[in-house]
């Protein structure tokens, strides 16, 4: 494969630089992995900071169970054709232990629950470093976080508190009870995570790319009819053509009307784009203007 | 939005006070060159209507989070994305507040520009000073002057002229060895929009680049070939995972210069020469890694390399291999500094245990130069210059050779805490 140049080598170069770091100073990493671009993107990265030897991180997924059923399969037949066992943290298990309750009504959501299983997984498996796929072009909020983030046993993040981060030292001691959480791809923005996969030709979940399904619009959004979503009176179900830019559960994400079958038109489509991405599909971050640090003090990702 | 793809992203510090308008600027480029979206635009507009407001107001494209919005200032570094016909830009917005220097400091040690924001009504104030000052402190070549509100003084050039000599005189005072700087003055109006993308005509005395234009051509850091050859080793990879026929790699990233196969080499501190086999990446070899690449290193000897060392270029200025080390800090964390505390150094790759020796002096950035101490501890935003030492020998750079390998962090060895910003003499 060719060698990457100008801005995305440079991204690739640091991320390797940051996920090197990161692993050859603590004991227990692991990578979430949603199966998303983004973590599909992390997980390739990881590879090839250590590449020849074995990946030294462990793979798990937290589930909420309401995932697109493509998505699960995607992520089966990724990491089974690169030899990783996965590990799943189920957001159900949660609830049937009564850890968490689950949400009611037509906007039921188990998106803020997963914080309560990604913590206990982190405690079950004594995980000390956690790296995820955030970027900081998503939002504002995480515009401010660090690569490397702190987080304490309640995987609480606090924005008045945060080490500081120089040059391309990065600190990771932490304290017993406290774990990392690392996000290598945090320079990279939306296109860039696209170019970078065309360039080096990554498998993604097919919902990325048009296709036909049955919908519904809420909020000026597009959602995919499913069992997990409770529709309401006028919300009618109806045919088109739609792409996903984001992968979360169903009933969060949102789609967009798209013909872009292809990456070479998916890039075309977002370096045109006039929303962002979050914007778009992502009905968690309309809750208000502090929708995400409210979560992400809470603990969310 | 334009897709360039050949040149290396530009790193730009912004710092300015709280009443200078630095979060307007910013909102301005990012609205100016077409970096905003649509649904950024319309909460704008959300919030212009809510508060009743007579135009937009750019400065909450940058200021995020909620206790800035309750209190109006920026209390932390924010890290902004956007990219021209021509180039990738990567923002840190540094707050202008005076207990917030760290963040400055944060800022500043990833950039290749800062962009220093005065106030065309004001002058030169002590907190322009003191961001001019962690700029020439953390090594920033280029130093870009926004002389902003120049509306608010009918475009005068006097004014103009007057800053840009209250600047050039303080610079010459700054008493720090450092590469010369590469200076721009630009008279702007962040919030009319006039020199920030567009040339304005209301500025006909003034014939240079609008910010925008400037920055474009500015040159990164790892453009300057002159450093030294330096590749901190992160870890051994061996294929398999194992001892295996291929040997030994070690993986890391050329923190600055360039290393080719057959290349002699040091590696440090313990002082071992050796020759470069190959240089690998996942995709295969390569025939040379320059500043900046993530590869893996193969010797031609066997020899006890880990973690930690440091390899240099044999025919380059080497760094210096000892356990004293005088440095200027930037000090980070409320805790205060205490003598012969037990500290951690981190260098590259390295971490070594250390203690403060002895404050040498502080550095007073009224007048840029270093004052007696008094025998004081360090505190939070002060900056000076030390005397360490570590428990075995370190190799380090001198931070007006080379920043990455000139740079380190002083850490608390109990809570593990950033407690400052190190680099070297």
């Amino acid at each position: 494969m060719a060698a990457l140049t100008g801005h995305l080598a440079a991204l690739e170069d640091e991320a390797i630089f940051t996920i090197r770091e990161v692993v050859a100073t603590r004991e227990r990493p692991v990578i979430l992995f949603s199966a998303g671009k983004d973590s599909v993107l992390v997980l390739h990265l990881a590879l090839r900071a250590f590449h020849p030897a074995p990946l030294p991180v462990a793979v798990m997924h937290v589930d909420t169970g309401h995932n697109f059923p493509e998505v699960i399969a995607f992520r089966d037949r990724h990491l089974a054709s690169l030899g990783l066992p996965l590990r799943v943290a189920s957001v159900q298990t949660s609830i049937d232990r009564g850890r968490v309750t689950d949400a009611a009504g037509p906007r039921a959501s188990r998106n803020a629950l997963q914080s309560v299983t990604l913590l206990d997984a982190i405690a079950e498996h004594r995980f000390d470093v956690a790296f995820g796929g955030a970027r900081r072009d998503e939002d504002r909020a995480r515009a401010k976080e660090r690569t490397i983030s702190v987080r304490d046993e309640l995987g609480q993040w606090d924005p008045r508190n945060q080490r500081p981060e120089l040059w391309a030292l990065h600190n990771t001691r932490i304290r017993s009870g406290q774990h990392l959480r690392v996000f290598p791809i945090s320079n990279f923005t939306e296109l860039d995570v696209w170019e970078y996969i065309r360039a080096r030709d990554l498998d993604l979940p097919s919902i990325y790319y048009s296709h036909s399904r049955e919908v519904f619009a809420r909020d000026g959004m597009l959602y995919a009819d499913s069992a997990f979503v409770t529709r309401s009176r006028g919300e009618d179900v109806a045919r088109e053509t739609v792409r996903f830019r984001t992968v979360g559960d169903m009933t969060c994400t949102g789609a967009v009307r798209s013909s872009a079958g292809t990456i070479d038109a998916v890039i075309d489509e977002i370096a045109r784009a006039i929303v962002t991405e979050r914007g778009a599909t992502r009905a968690d971050d309309r809750a208000g203007d502090a929708a995400m640090e409210d979560r992400k003090r809470e603990g969310y990702f | 939005m334009p897709v360039p793809n050949m040149l290396p992203p530009l790193r730009c510090a912004t710092a300015g006070s709280v009443d200078d308008g630095k979060s307007t600027l910013i909102g301005r480029l990012l609205l100016d060159a077409k970096a905003l979206y649509t649904d950024q635009l319309a909460h704008l507009d959300d919030v212009r209507h809510r508060r009743g407001l007579a135009e937009r107001d750019l400065a909450l494209v940058t200021d995020g989070l909620r206790a800035e919005r309750e209190q109006g200032i920026t209390i932390d570094v924010a890290w902004r994305y956007f990219a021209t016909a021509t180039r990738r830009f990567i923002l840190a917005d540094a707050p202008g507040h005076v207990q917030y220097t760290r963040n400055m400091v944060t800022a500043a040690s990833h950039a290749d520009v800062a962009i220093i924001l005065v106030d065309a009504r004001r002058g030169m104030t002590e907190q322009s000073r003191r961001h001019l000052f962690v700029a020439r402190l953390l090594g920033v070549r280029g130093l870009t002057f926004a002389i902003n509100k120049m509306d608010q003084v009918d475009f005068a050039s006097a004014a103009f002229a007057d800053i840009r000599g209250s600047v050039t005189d303080y610079l010459s005072s700054i008493d720090l060895p450092r590469a010369a700087a590469e200076l721009a003055f630009i008279p702007l109006s962040a919030l009319h929009g006039d020199n920030v993308v567009g040339r304005s005509s209301r500025t006909p005395w003034y014939e240079g680049p609008s910010l925008l234009e400037h920055l474009e051509r500015a040159p990164v850091d790892a453009d300057r070939s002159d450093a030294p050859s330096r590749f901190p080793v992160q870890c051994v990879l061996r294929a398999g995972g194992g001892v295996s026929a291929d040997g030994r790699g070690y993986a890391g990233r050329v923190a600055s210069g360039t290393f080719r196969a057959g290349d002699t080499v040091r590696v440090l501190p313990a002082d071992a020469p050796a020759t470069i086999l190959s240089i690998e990446t996942a995709d295969g070899v390569i025939d040379e890694a320059r500043a900046g690449a993530s590869v893996v290193l193969k010797l031609t000897t066997e020899l006890d390399v880990g973690r930690g060392d440091l390899i240099v270029g044999a025919l380059d200025k080497l760094p210096r291999v000892d356990t004293d080390l005088t440095a200027d800090l930037a000090w980070v964390h409320k805790t205060e500094s205490r003598l012969g505390a037990p500290y951690l150094v981190k260098v590259g790759t390295r971490e070594v245990r250390a203690s403060l020796e002895a404050v040498l002096s502080a550095y007073d950035v009224a007048s840029g130069v270093a004052g007696d101490t008094d025998g004081r501890s360090l505190s939070l935003n002060d900056l000076a210059r030390v005397r360490l030492r570590a428990r075995e020998p370190v190799a380090i750079d001198a931070y007006a050779d080379a920043r990455t390998t000139g740079s380190f962090l002083l850490l608390d060895a109990t809570s593990g805490d950033t407690l400052a910003a190190g680099m070297a003499r």
